[in-house]
């Protein structure tokens, strides 16, 4: 990525930071990263706990301060100028807590008073955000009564009301069942659409695969990789295409073998294959299995998954240890 | 790439902002949040009940004395028959209770409910956080004191019959001032424990430990400490403590908040206190013993414990600040 001279403002960037680092007291948390966020992108932290992924968006909120390095939010030093950052940054925690006592309007009430939203619009936008995020219908129960997903989706209706161009989210769907969890990723969608740029950190990561742009990975503290999905497969898993096929009647080992490009034939359960290769085989291998008298029962590409580039990024870093 | 521990950043500049911001949000939210609270009304019904009490035994004494008295209104404060305490004396009990019991979780609370980060995330300062609540508890003190302050008045009114002197009710407003003035210490020392334990269990057992080190250990050390580290023969002899023992133990006395409040108390309700340290037959030639002193000189008199009162808030306040401001957002 094209850095920007320092003093030059990249207006394409909401966040940049370079060399960023944490330290306390022994132990060292985030170790030199550099990051760059564009408008209206979503982008994930991936990682396992301790890697550094909840204290770089401490220090990106300037709730905690950097040991070395810089950091650009919006434009703002979020140690020098937190208070322009957070007034444009929405943050919600991992597990996020309200005041059980007070209703969802009351708790979004106090965190507009606090965010100094102007007093004739406090009411108009409460309503906004709590219809946006389906909470309306309860907006008057206290939040101590809410589940888990009602709670995070208050925590998302505190940003839209803050009308946040950043959103940072730290675990927005750990903990919850696979139906709250959609609803918050749909609202998480929805958020992108309406321009914000999305910052969250996860270890689910068909999710961050489904909703993410591009994404770093963290591990020690460190970046270990950072780009949309495709490109950590490249660099990862050594890049290429895996074509899955199934099919009756032929020698499909042997055909499959003999394609030019095929770098490798993997026999799978039954009749399935898996083909790697540089390029897309797909037209290759159906002309063959059909001239060769086969029947064709699946042919598709296998898209990279996250969790594959996961688990060998780490199987990698721990061998080589 | 530059090692962590090398390098370290340049001192920060100012910071841009003023550390005010939305310190009347967190204020209007916690003195709510106190008022409408189970917690205070327990607290409230206790002072009530209680002072309501030594208020009545009071009267009921008074009623024979009314004649006689010139100060007869700040007896109503003072005056006690057993089983019960005066109303002053309820109070220097019953106010570090009421701090320690609305401070003792301030900023704990926040780290278990998970809403510290959240909050801290709004654009604010820490300083706004802590000093808001600060404040909205000791407003919610002080409203409850001047409302009973009111009522013993009133009762005072009702029942005696007899309006007060302008000089009582200054002396009995600067009662209230001392009263609020050790309710901010102990709610200063409460809050730090809040900052400092992320148990509020732990937190309230620490305040509520301190507060009877101070009021019920601390005046026995204070009276045994001079007489171990100054060994004096007059006291080995005769048993009396000699000059220099007793100034040390008025100054070690002089430490726990309750003393000076007591002090205060002492000096402002009962006029013809005339001094609050050592006094030498020489010193009393030619005073008229037991006659009142006028306001300001008994103001003069209580003036050091008043601002040592004030000064401990404003230092405990500080070191909870400090204390605060350094503390990690994540739990």
């Amino acid at each position: 990525m094209p850095q920007p001279g320092p003093g030059v403002p990249n207006l394409d960037l909401v966040i940049e930071a370079h060399g960023l680092a944490k330290r306390y007291r022994e132990t060292i948390a985030v170790d030199s990263i550099d990051l760059a966020v564009r408008r209206g992108e979503t982008f994930g932290l991936l990682g396992p706990n301790g890697a550094g992924k909840t204290t770089t968006i401490l220090m990106l909120l300037g709730l905690t301060d950097a040991t070395l390095g810089t950091v650009r939010v919006l434009g703002f030093d979020p140690q020098r100028e937190p208070l322009q950052v957070k007034r444009r940054v929405g943050y919600m925690p991992d597990s996020v807590g309200f005041y059980d006592n007070l209703t969802a309007r009351e708790n979004l009430r106090y965190t507009a008073r606090l965010a100094g939203v102007p007093r004739e619009e406090v009411d108009g936008r409460i309503e906004a955000a709590l219809a946006r995020v389906d909470l309306a219908s309860v907006a008057d129960r206290r939040t101590g009564t809410f589940s888990h997903g009602m709670r995070r989706r208050l925590g998302l209706a505190e940003i839209v009301l803050k009308k946040a161009e950043i959103a940072i989210l730290d675990e927005p769907t750990s903990g919850l069942d696979p139906q709250a969890t959609h609803e918050i990723l749909g609202m998480i969608h929805e958020l992108k659409m309406s321009g914000v740029a999305v910052i969250l950190s996860s270890h689910l990561l068909d999710q961050v695969q489904r909703i993410c742009d591009r994404v770093a990975l963290f591990n020690r503290g460190k970046i270990a990789l950072l780009g949309t999905v495709p490109e950590l497969a490249q660099k990862v898993l050594g890049g290429g295409h895996t074509t899955v096929v199934e099919a009756d009647g032929a020698n499909l080992a042997a055909i499959l073998a003999d394609i030019p490009g095929a770098r490798r034939v993997v026999p799978g359960e039954g009749n399935v294959f898996r083909v790697l290769a540089d390029r897309d085989l797909r037209n290759d291998v159906a002309q063959r299995v059909t001239a060769a008298g086969g029947r064709l029962l699946r042919l598709n590409v296998e898209e990279p998954s996250l969790d594959a580039i996961y688990r060998s990024y780490f199987e990698t870093a721990r061998r080589a240890a | 790439m530059p090692s962590i521990a090398a390098t370290s950043k340049p001192p920060a500049a100012r910071r841009e902002g003023s550390p005010w911001t939305g310190l009347s949000a967190v204020f209007l939210k916690e003195f709510a949040d106190h008022l409408s609270s189970a917690r205070m009304r327990v607290l409230e019904w206790l002072v009530l009940l209680f002072g309501i009490a030594a208020v009545y035994t009071a009267i009921q004494d008074l009623r024979s004395v009314a004649a006689q008295d010139p100060f007869l209104f700040l007896r109503l404060f003072t005056l006690s028959r057993d089983p019960l305490p005066s109303f002053v004396g309820l109070l220097s009990f019953l106010i570090p209770l009421v701090s320690i019991g609305l401070g003792f979780d301030a900023i704990n609370s926040e780290f278990n409910r998970r809403t510290m980060s959240r909050v801290l995330a709004q654009p604010i300062y820490r300083d706004a956080l802590l000093f808001g609540k600060f404040l909205a508890a000791l407003a919610t003190i002080a409203v409850s004191l001047a409302a009973l302050w009111l009522l013993i008045v009133g009762l005072g009114l009702l029942v005696l019959g007899v309006p007060p002197s302008g000089e009582e009710v200054i002396r009995g407003v600067i009662f209230l001032l001392a009263a609020i003035a050790y309710a901010a210490v102990w709610l200063a020392a409460a809050i730090f424990f809040s900052v400092v334990f992320r148990s509020a269990a732990t937190s309230a057992l620490c305040a509520l430990g301190l507060w009877l080190l101070l009021s019920l250990l601390w005046p026995m050390l204070a009276q045994f400490i001079p007489q171990a580290v100054l060994p004096n023969d007059t006291m080995i002899l005769f048993g009396i403590p000699s000059v220099e023992q007793l100034e040390l133990q008025f100054t070690l006395a002089r430490l726990s908040p309750n003393t000076l409040f007591g002090e205060i108390v002492q000096a402002m309700l009962n006029p013809s206190t005339r001094s609050l340290g050592l006094v030498f037959p020489q010193q009393l030639v030619g005073a008229v013993r037991g006659t009142p002193l006028p306001f300001t000189q008994s103001l003069l008199l209580v003036w050091p414990q008043l601002t040592a009162l004030i000064a401990a808030a404003i230092l405990i306040f500080s070191l909870t600040y400090v204390a605060f401001q350094r503390q990690e957002v994540r739990a």
